[in-house]
């Protein structure tokens, strides 16, 4: 068992709490950083796709994971990154411009969900955002000017700032380095006032407020922030897909992004990235099963979504806090060998909340 | 002046009046108890003087200033610290995660900033987190501060909340019902603490309570209600023996 002595209060704000985290993190690092060169070129597509979706879970998991919020229409905020992405682009702005305008218009639109969204909550709220989702989908699919409507539209290569990332290899830096920076931004946040109030809203509405947390500023904060980070995902995806069309974002996406959250384990940022790494990694597992499979099982259609489905209810059964849950129980059970017990995790009943006032 | 004053505070939930025009002043530095049966309205004046329900009438003063009407979360800035009857933590935080959302009314930082964490940010944590620990050792919650709260046995989460309400840096604090729950040697710490926090920290404290032992021993003054009107005030004694207070616990 590893002890932590503790002896400044500035120890609890370090982003890794003892050295052989920090050394965990550089190791995976130093991996990322050589992967294109060592992995085969498909593979390291699989690593941006990888980011590109732990991004979009880091958006996310901010407002369903942490501020308690359901959204069933994130796909429409990656659409909006997207779309804003390959216009601007289109229109010749680099990408140190676009994607910020591509952040800010996401949030924008996030802001604008959320005012509303403020008097709803759970599954009305998760109507209310099923019901944007379509509106945006559909809006993409019409606007045939901007968009290019249901025929789709190319995106042209990356223009990052006045020169152009030439080969693959660039793109995959730059999208490392977004994954980086955007949880670097959500962590920070996280240990500060404003990720606090969204911890306290999640959990207790009515004691947010007696702390002088406004639900209305952090609840549309919330869905901004959320919303800005699953544009950035967008304005990636856009140039990892090189051609949009509304078809890409449409309420699949969403609930695959709601899976990838809830597998990987809601209210922590390590689940976002398990679960896009499940997300991305579990076609291709399946895909390789179905060498190994009956011939009639491996033809049906819809079998991938069968398997995730499965896999969905196994986990909200058996393991609520998903694969982060799981890797927390694993770890407790090596550095307290022998003296794990079975028990040890067993959620406690909660105690009867007070009368809710709204 | 007054340093906290209600006025003919009337709450309807439609036909049921359940609290009718109710008026009393607490002075700074009292323990003020409010006190009466089951269903006699007083989580309900609780309800309307930290403003999370709007008054069908009367008015609420904290230091001459007029708080009908103001948005629920603005009283923790100006000083008016809260606990809840069954519990409000936020379960899937630790304790010292929840004494620090205890100052969020101290924060000063923008959004932006903390996404970089800039220096300010830091400096600013730091001292919030000051604040927190002289609460901790102030209430003895050292052993607690990295538990989730949802793993603690309710004697704690009690203590917890009024930790947290204490790091608002209140004048005011407001408890409702502080012994509920609690086991004899429970409510013992609960009354002391009540106490110090009286006399150490000078914090005024408004409280609801049931257990006429703690009420008798930290009480200045004393109010009775039944069904939502005042039936008698005074210090804990006087209420306590007034035929009115007697005939409504015990029948006539």
């Amino acid at each position: 068992m590893r002890f932590i002595f503790k002896t400044r209060y500035e120890q609890d704000l370090q982003i890794f709490k003892h050295g052989v985290s920090a050394a965990w993190y550089a190791a995976l690092l130093v991996f990322l950083l050589v992967a294109p060169f060592v992995v085969p070129d498909y593979y390291r597509t699989q690593i941006v796709f990888i980011c590109i979706y732990g991004i979009a879970g880091f958006g996310l998991m901010l407002l369903s994971g942490f501020t308690g919020q359901i959204s069933m229409g994130h796909a429409a905020f990656l659409a909006i990154g997207a779309y804003a992405e390959a216009i601007l682009q289109a229109r010749g702005m680099p990408f140190v411009v676009s994607a910020p305008a591509a952040i800010l218009l996401a949030a924008a639109a996030g802001v604008a969900i959320g005012l509303p969204a403020l008097r709803l909550s759970g599954i009305y709220l998760a109507i209310a955002t099923l019901a944007f989702g379509f509106i945006v989908e559909e809006g993409m699919a019409r606007w045939e000017s901007m968009t290019g409507g249901s025929a789709g539209m190319l995106v042209p290569g990356v223009n990052l700032a006045g020169f152009m990332l030439e080969g693959d290899h660039a793109f995959y830096y730059l999208c490392l380095a977004c994954v980086i920076l955007v949880a670097l931004a959500t962590f920070n946040l996280l240990r500060s006032p404003t990720g606090r109030a969204f911890i306290a809203i999640r959990d207790s509405e009515v004691s947010a407020q007696s702390m002088g947390v406004s639900l209305s500023r952090y609840k549309t904060l919330s869905f901004g922030i959320s919303a800005g980070i699953t544009g950035l995902a967008g304005a990636l995806y856009a140039h990892q897909i090189k051609f949009l069309s509304p078809e890409q974002f449409t309420l699949f996406v969403s609930i695959e992004f709601l899976m990838m959250i809830v597998i990987g384990g809601m209210g922590s940022m390590h689940g976002a990235v398990f679960g896009a790494i499940f997300v991305i990694g579990l076609p291709e597992l399946i895909s390789v099963a179905k060498d190994y499979m009956p011939q009639a099982v491996a033809e049906q259609p819809g079998l991938k979504t069968t398997i995730f489905g499965v896999i969905m209810i196994l986990f909200v059964l058996f393991e609520p806090l998903g694969i982060y849950g799981r890797w927390i129980k694993i770890r407790t059970y090596f550095s307290m060998f022998p003296l794990y017990k079975k028990d040890m995790f067993r959620r406690q009943k909660a105690y009867q909340k007070s009368e809710r006032v709204h | 002046m007054a340093f906290f004053k209600v006025e003919n505070l009337t709450k309807q939930f439609g036909g049921l009046t359940a609290v009718d025009d109710i008026s009393f002043e607490v002075n700074q530095g009292e323990v003020y108890t409010i006190i009466g049966p089951n269903g006699a309205g007083k989580t309900t004046i609780f309800n309307l003087v930290s403003l999370i329900y709007p008054p069908t009438r009367g008015r609420i003063f904290f230091k001459d200033r007029d708080l009908t009407g103001l948005a629920p979360d603005r009283v923790a800035a100006l000083g008016i610290g809260r606990t809840f009857q069954n519990i409000e933590l936020f379960e899937h935080a630790t304790v010292l995660q929840n004494l620090l959302i205890g100052r969020h009314a101290h924060a000063t930082t923008s959004f932006l900033a903390e996404m970089m964490f800039l220096p300010s940010v830091r400096k600013r944590e730091l001292e919030h987190r000051e604040a927190v620990e002289r609460v901790v050792d102030f209430l003895d919650l050292q052993h607690a501060r990295d538990s989730m709260v949802a793993g603690l046995p309710y004697g704690v989460r009690k203590v917890v909340e009024l930790a947290r309400a204490l790091c608002t840096g209140p004048e005011l604090l407001l408890l409702d019902e502080p012994s509920s729950g609690l086991n004899v040697e429970e409510t013992d710490d609960m009354a002391f603490w009540i106490q110090d926090i009286r006399n150490e920290l000078g914090i005024t404290v408004l409280m609801v309570e049931h257990d006429m032992s703690l009420v008798s021993r930290v009480s200045d003054r004393v109010l009775a209600v039944n069904y939502g009107s005042k039936l008698a005030e005074g210090t804990p004694a006087e209420v306590q023996s007034h035929p009115e207070v007697v005939a409504a616990y015990l029948g006539e």
